[in-house]
């Protein structure tokens, strides 16, 4: 049983007691413990089932790369799935939950699966659930859905505080080990700005667990000493628990800072994502051990051997009283010397090598160490826990010859650089023979910007074990003690054990898998990967990949480096999507642009309606009404009386200067340059195809200065669409443009009262003579300065007055107080969009799409004959935008009054080459009229201005069909009587 | 004259570092190009000289700021607006020039404090360290366009008018009380 | 996610920071050009492997659109010009020629 011992711990302190659960259970740990560490030390070695086959699962590692002991951590709203146990520091009130059982992790009824495990092989899915088709949606899916996915996604919002931070260095050194500390120190000795990064809260890495000596001092106090001397350096940041995430181009790196993970609810963020540019990335990420592939290596009590090192040297915590060692290289001796060390019994180490020699195997002999050399694990025995292993040869094919009574095994396959953020960004790898294992090819490094190598790898990283080699980086990987290639162990396994041997654990791929995978033909290695989900779990294959690979090779009778890796991707370890959304949620989540009169309409009960980043009131419903109630009463409240609307995000951009008439010339398809001072002309603009992309009014202000009004959504696109021009094509033209959107506030004054309330507030003549239609003028209104201009979308009579946004809430606010008695009522852009309709204008977004002309539109009145060239009018000369056959816009009256749905397709007989049915036109626009009492709509129609009066028919969503007879777009006021009053 | 409102009103938040709107002040945005003799001298008449690229010029209250190779920022009191524009318009008026009253078109915070730097850390992809003094800066805060620079002390930083209740909130939630890095 | 020095402004942008305009020095082709030469304008792109100049425009910064020099497959960046040039300037040319002997080169 896996238990504290008295002594030892060099993390905890013992003086400290940290209460948690576990599956409802109170334990105990102390403050440095991790929650593996604290699981371990209450004997829980159990501590989750396997996704397919629901085995039995115990902690395997003691860092990120643990792919068993996952949790769900946390309770009421913080509650986060799929938490390593390993890399969880444990705090007192933590809760967590084992994962994947059911009803409880000691029975689980899932573990049937383990039982037919033979009918469960590679690409199981794919084969089984091709036929019959409706099996999938009634059976296969709902079964696989139920069983899939390990922890549950948390229900309610996240309550914690996630932020970003930018951060710039000359070097970022990831990873706080001797090659990382070391690699730090010489920087910040050069002046560099430095910036280190390390994932535990710890510094030291390996060194200070392995009693290793660096520099004639203690790895603990070297590493101390090296922190202290960092600290006082000004150039150098230091970061702990903040994981080097993934590297991307020109030296940019994300990292995950955990900031009060360990602390929830402390006020602070919980986790910080740091988004560095460094001049020069160094990664001394270490290396992982690997397991060996032996029947049982995944029964809780199997543990990796350097893992369980950390937990006797770091915690104090032992997983068994007798530990059978299992290796293929020098490192695991370490393991059985400390556990030697600690009392603890090591019955044998078994040594897959023929030759044992070395130092490491010469101090455990010393300590009296039973070292069989050319032997491997033939099965452990036991189910929930280890009891015993079987021992045979590694030569041959399991025969087993002792049995040893044991409560833990220590396996240990050679250790795997940690070469992921090299390779993130193109880094090449290169295949070691010596130590049996994939390293930086430092020919062929990722680049930066200028081209220069952005990534140097330094340490265990590179494959370099040795401190002296570390400190002096003149280490060559030769240097490390040699680690031959052991896929499988007995190397002649029969099925029975095959079946038996855990590749990946977490998404439990077996050594059988992959051979089958091989003899099924999947030579790739990525879609090996992709058949048998080796490495797909949330682990990514970081102790599964290399050994998958063995296997697959040798299956395939190819060398490693033929067959090679998958794709190394970002992140390194899970980061959570709270960390990457960083301060973007709820209020922040994007930019609300608002109104000077936002607070008014909030204040009046608006209904929004987003328009790009905008938000503009839809409607205002009073008193219970709904929307469309809401809408009919402004449509008819502006057309009878008096409607106010808040214009403001209406694009305005002048444009000025000696050569801006020609400009405005060639971004428009109509004449601008002519427009005397004091009028308005509306104009439209088109893209280089011929496709119409905006429209507005223009004015002209005086001989060098046009304002032009965009659509809302449109200022400032149309802004960098003419700097566009003007700084690449036409840079010699004369010209400046300035988007001044939200310098001024812009109402709408509309409807037949709209003089009359102008006149009462006094200032400027307001009146047909002085200021006629399509004309405007400066002047005051009440007070406020103000410009206004005599335009109308709406057919009504209108003014819309700009007028500086500082005073824009109170302007507006006077117009309502003044105009109460002329039934001065604010409207939204639904009732907007309704009178536009009624009198036949065209909506941008409605009526195009990017593939409409303005000929489409019946708009040739606005395309110039005279200018030899405009925007578009190439485009427009196409054979296809010129075919008299495009659909083009008509009005629509439907013969019962009801109203068309939007969107919907004018069909005809047949269908086409796809078998889709035959079209001859679409609605664009659609509402019901309040003013005409019944449903009216525009839409493109094939040869549809030369049809007045015949029915077309428009298909409905829900079946049926509608009626509507061509009509002229213009509905309502044909002769434009209201709004030239 | 009506009163004037600023895009939050004056509105302040006290974190690890202090946050205020300030305003309205005044602004004017002129193009043209910047070697012009007659741009020169009308600064001139304002205190003020054309600032290299990059970099604001400041002097009684007054400020001209550089934001492209042929656009400054003039900031002023905001009452001052009228008279200055037309002081530009007639100096200017021998060029090729653009003159606008841009004061209503933006939003300004101060960010006051021992740790300012870091509130802005976490909103710009801008190396702050390597700010220089009387740099003008034009980046992004989160998803919209701002202007900062060091004044006093602090950070005075510009954004448009209408996105201001977003800018206030990335401050506050940035400078909001244990979020110190 | 590049960087790249607007050459306008001087500073080091982020990706973030810039808005992309595609392919630079695109030759307008408008009224009276063939059908071919305005196919060519409007869809015709180089889209390579290797060098490539682009437009880029400082969104976030000064706004001013600039042209950068660039290989699209190690994301090298060669240098940045003004957007004012017809052609790249010859000694960004031969830079790029002395970095990438087997460049086709410029057209």
């Amino acid at each position: 049983m896996s238990t504290r011992l008295a002594k030892g711990g060099r993390l905890i302190d013992r003086s400290t007691r940290a209460e948690f659960m576990f599956n409802g259970k109170r334990l105990s740990g102390h403050q440095g413990d991790t929650l593996a560490s604290a699981l371990l030390a209450n004997d829980q070695m159990l501590v989750g089932r396997s996704f397919k086959y629901h085995r039995p699962r115990g902690i395997m590692a003691a860092g990120p790369e643990e792919p068993n002991a996952l949790v769900n951590l946390g309770h009421g709203d913080r509650v986060e799935p799929n938490q390593r146990s390993t890399t969880t520091e444990l705090f007192p009130g933590l809760v967590a939950q084992s994962q994947n059982h059911w009803p409880s992790l000691e029975f689980d009824v899932g573990v049937v699966n383990s039982y037919v495990s033979r009918f469960l092989p590679a690409g199981f899915y794919y084969k089984t659930f091709m036929q019959p088709r409706a099996a999938w949606k009634h059976l296969f899916e709902p079964v696989i859905r139920q069983s899939a996915g390990l922890g549950p996604a948390p229900k309610s919002p996240d309550p914690d505080r996630y932020e970003y931070v930018y951060g710039f260095c000359d070097v970022l050194i990831i990873g706080g080990g001797i090659a990382g500390l070391q690699a730090a120190l010489t920087a910040g000795q050069a002046g560099k700005r430095v910036m280190l990064i390390e994932q535990t809260p710890h510094w030291g890495g390996r060194a200070v667990v392995d009693g290793d000596v660096v520099e004639d001092e203690p790895a603990e106090d070297w590493v101390k000493s090296a922190i202290d001397a960092l600290a006082t350096m000004k150039n150098v940041t230091l970061r702990t628990r903040c994981m080097g995430a993934g590297v991307y181009d020109h030296g940019y790196v994300l990292a995950n800072e955990r900031v009060a993970d360990h602390s929830p609810g402390d006020g602070r963020p919980k986790q910080r994502l740091w988004r560095i540019r460094a001049g020069h990335i160094i990664t001394a990420t270490g290396a992982i051990e690997r397991p060996l592939s032996f029947a049982g290596n995944d029964i809780p009590g199997v543990m990796l051997a350097g893992a369980l090192r950390d937990y006797l040297v770091n915690y104090g915590v032992s997983l068994g009283d007798r530990t059978v060692i299992v290796t293929n290289n020098d490192d695991a001796y370490l393991t059985a010397i400390a556990l030697a060390e600690a009392g603890l019994a090591v019955p044998a180490i078994l040594d897959a090598r023929t030759e044992v020699t070395g130092d490491l195997p010469e101090r455990a002999r010393a300590l009296d160490i039973r070292i069989e050399a050319g032997r491997a694990v033939a099965r452990v025995k036991g189910g929930k826990r280890v009891t015993g292993v079987e021992v045979c040869l590694q030569a041959g094919e399991g025969a087993v010859l002792e049995e040893i009574v044991c409560d833990a095994v220590a396996m240990s396959g050679g250790w795997s650089p940690v070469v992921h953020l090299w390779s993130h960004c193109g880094g090449k790898l290169t295949w070691s023979d010596h130590i049996s294992a994939f390293i930086p090819d430092t020919t062929r490094p990722p680049i930066t910007h200028d081209g220069s190598p952005m990534v140097t790898v330094v340490g265990a990283a590179a494959g370099i074990y040795r401190t002296d080699d570390i400190i002096t980086s003149s280490g060559v990987v030769e240097n490390t003690s040699p680690v031959p290639p052991v896929w499988v162990m007995p190397q002649g396994a029969p099925v029975a054990l095959r079946s038996k041997m855990w590749l990946d654990y977490q998404n439990d791929v077996k050594v059988s898998d992959v051979q089958l995978a091989a003899r099924e033909g999947y030579e790739s290695v990525e879609h090996t990967k992709r058949y048998t989900t080796l490495g797909m779990a949330t682990d990514q294959g970081k102790l599964s990949n290399i050994n998958g690979l063995g296997v697959l090779s040798d299956a395939l009778g190819e060398d490693i480096p033929r067959v090679g890796t998958t794709t190394f991707r970002p992140p390194y370890t899970p980061v959570t999507i709270g960390a990457l959304t960083g301060e973007a949620r709820g209020e922040l989540f994007q930019p609300l642009r608002r109104t000077p009169m936002h607070d008014w309409h909030e204040a009046n009960g608006v209904y929004w309606e987003p328009v790009g980043h905008w938000r503009r009131p839809y409607c205002y419903p009073r008193n219970g009404e709904t929307h469309a109630q809401a809408v009919h009463r402004e449509v008819l409240n502006t057309r009878e009386k008096l409607g106010l609307l808040d214009a403001s995000t209406l694009g305005k951009i002048i444009v000025k200067g000696p050569d801006a008439g020609r400009f405005l010339d060639m971004m428009y398809t109509n004449m601008m340059s002519t427009l005397p001072v004091g009028k308005c002309r509306y104009g439209l603009m088109c893209d280089e195809q011929g496709f119409l992309s905006d429209d507005g009014v223009v004015a002209r202000i005086d001989e060098e200065t046009w304002l032009c009004h965009t659509t809302s959504g449109g200022a400032d696109r149309i802004h960098g669409w003419m700097e566009d021009w003007l700084q690449c094509e036409w840079w010699d033209w004369k010209v400046y443009t300035a988007n001044v959107t939200e310098q001024y506030a812009q109402v709408a004054v509309v409807g037949p009262n709209a003089r009359k309330l102008l006149e009462k507030l006094g200032g400027m003549d307001v009146s047909k003579e002085a200021l006629p239609f399509m004309q405007w003028a400066d002047g005051t209104l009440g007070g406020f300065a103000v410009r206004v201009y005599r335009i109308s979308f709406s057919g009504e009579l209108s003014y819309e007055i700009a007028i500086r946004a500082s005073h824009g809430a109170a302007f507006w606010e006077m117009l309502h107080k003044q105009g109460a008695e002329f039934g001065a009522m604010a409207y939204g852009t639904e009732c907007l969009h309704i009178m536009r309709a009624e009198k036949g204008f065209i909506m941008i977004g409605d009526e195009t799409d990017g593939t409409v002309t303005p000929l489409d539109l019946g708009l040739s009145w606005a395309i110039s004959k005279k200018k030899t060239d405009f925007l578009g009018k190439r485009g427009m000369e196409r054979s296809h935008l010129a075919d008299p056959d495009r659909w083009k816009l008509v009005g629509l009256e439907t013969l019962d009054g009801s109203v068309i749905p939007d969107g919907a397709y004018a069909v005809v007989d047949g269908v086409n080459a796809n078998g889709q049915r035959n079209v001859e036109g679409r609605v664009t626009s659609t509402y019901y009229s309040p003013t005409l009492k019944r449903g009216i709509a525009m839409g493109l129609i094939k040869h549809g201005p030369d049809r007045m009066g015949e029915v077309v028919t428009f298909n409905k969503v829900d079946g049926g069909t509608i009626a509507a007879k061509i009509v002229d777009a213009v509905f309502f006021d044909k002769a434009g009587e209201k709004g030239n009053a | 004259m009506h009163d004037l409102v600023s895009a939050l009103g004056g509105k302040t938040f006290e974190g690890f570092a202090k946050i205020r709107e300030i305003g309205p002040l005044g602004m004017i945005s002129l193009r043209c190009d910047l070697r012009q003799k007659p741009l020169a001298a009308a600064l001139k008449k304002l205190g003020l000289s054309v600032p290299a690229a990059r970099r604001i010029v400041q002097k009684g209250g007054r400020s001209v700021g550089w934001m492209s190779p042929d656009e400054l920022l003039v900031i002023l009191p905001y009452a001052d607006v009228g008279s200055t524009l037309e002081t530009l318009r007639n100096a200017l008026a021998v060029i090729h020039f653009l003159a606008e009253d841009v004061s209503d078109a933006r939003a300004v915070f101060r960010i006051e404090g021992e740790k300012a730097e870091q509130i802005l850390s976490k909103l710009c992809p801008v190396d702050l360290a390597g700010l220089e003094p009387g740099e003008l800066r034009r980046t992004r805060a989160a998803q919209v366009a701002v202007a900062f620079w060091v004044e006093d002390g602090g950070y005075t930083l510009v954004s448009f008018r209408s996105v201001a209740s977003y800018v206030m909130g990335l401050l506050t939630h940035s400078a909001t009380k244990g979020s110190e890095i | 996610m590049l960087t790249l020095q607007c050459p306008y402004c001087g500073v080091q942008a982020d990706e973030t920071e810039l808005a992309p305009g595609h392919e630079a020095h695109l030759k307008r082709f408008s009224v009276g050009s063939s059908d071919e030469e305005f196919e060519g304008y409007m869809f015709a792109r180089k889209n390579p492997k290797g060098v490539h100049f682009e437009r880029w425009r400082h969104a976030y910064g000064c706004g001013k659109w600039f042209l950068a020099a660039r290989d699209t497959n190690t994301l090298e960046v060669f240098g940045t010009y003004s957007a004012q040039s017809t052609e790249p300037p010859a000694d960004l040319v031969a830079k790029i020629k002395q970095k990438r002997p087997d460049w086709e080169g410029y057209k």
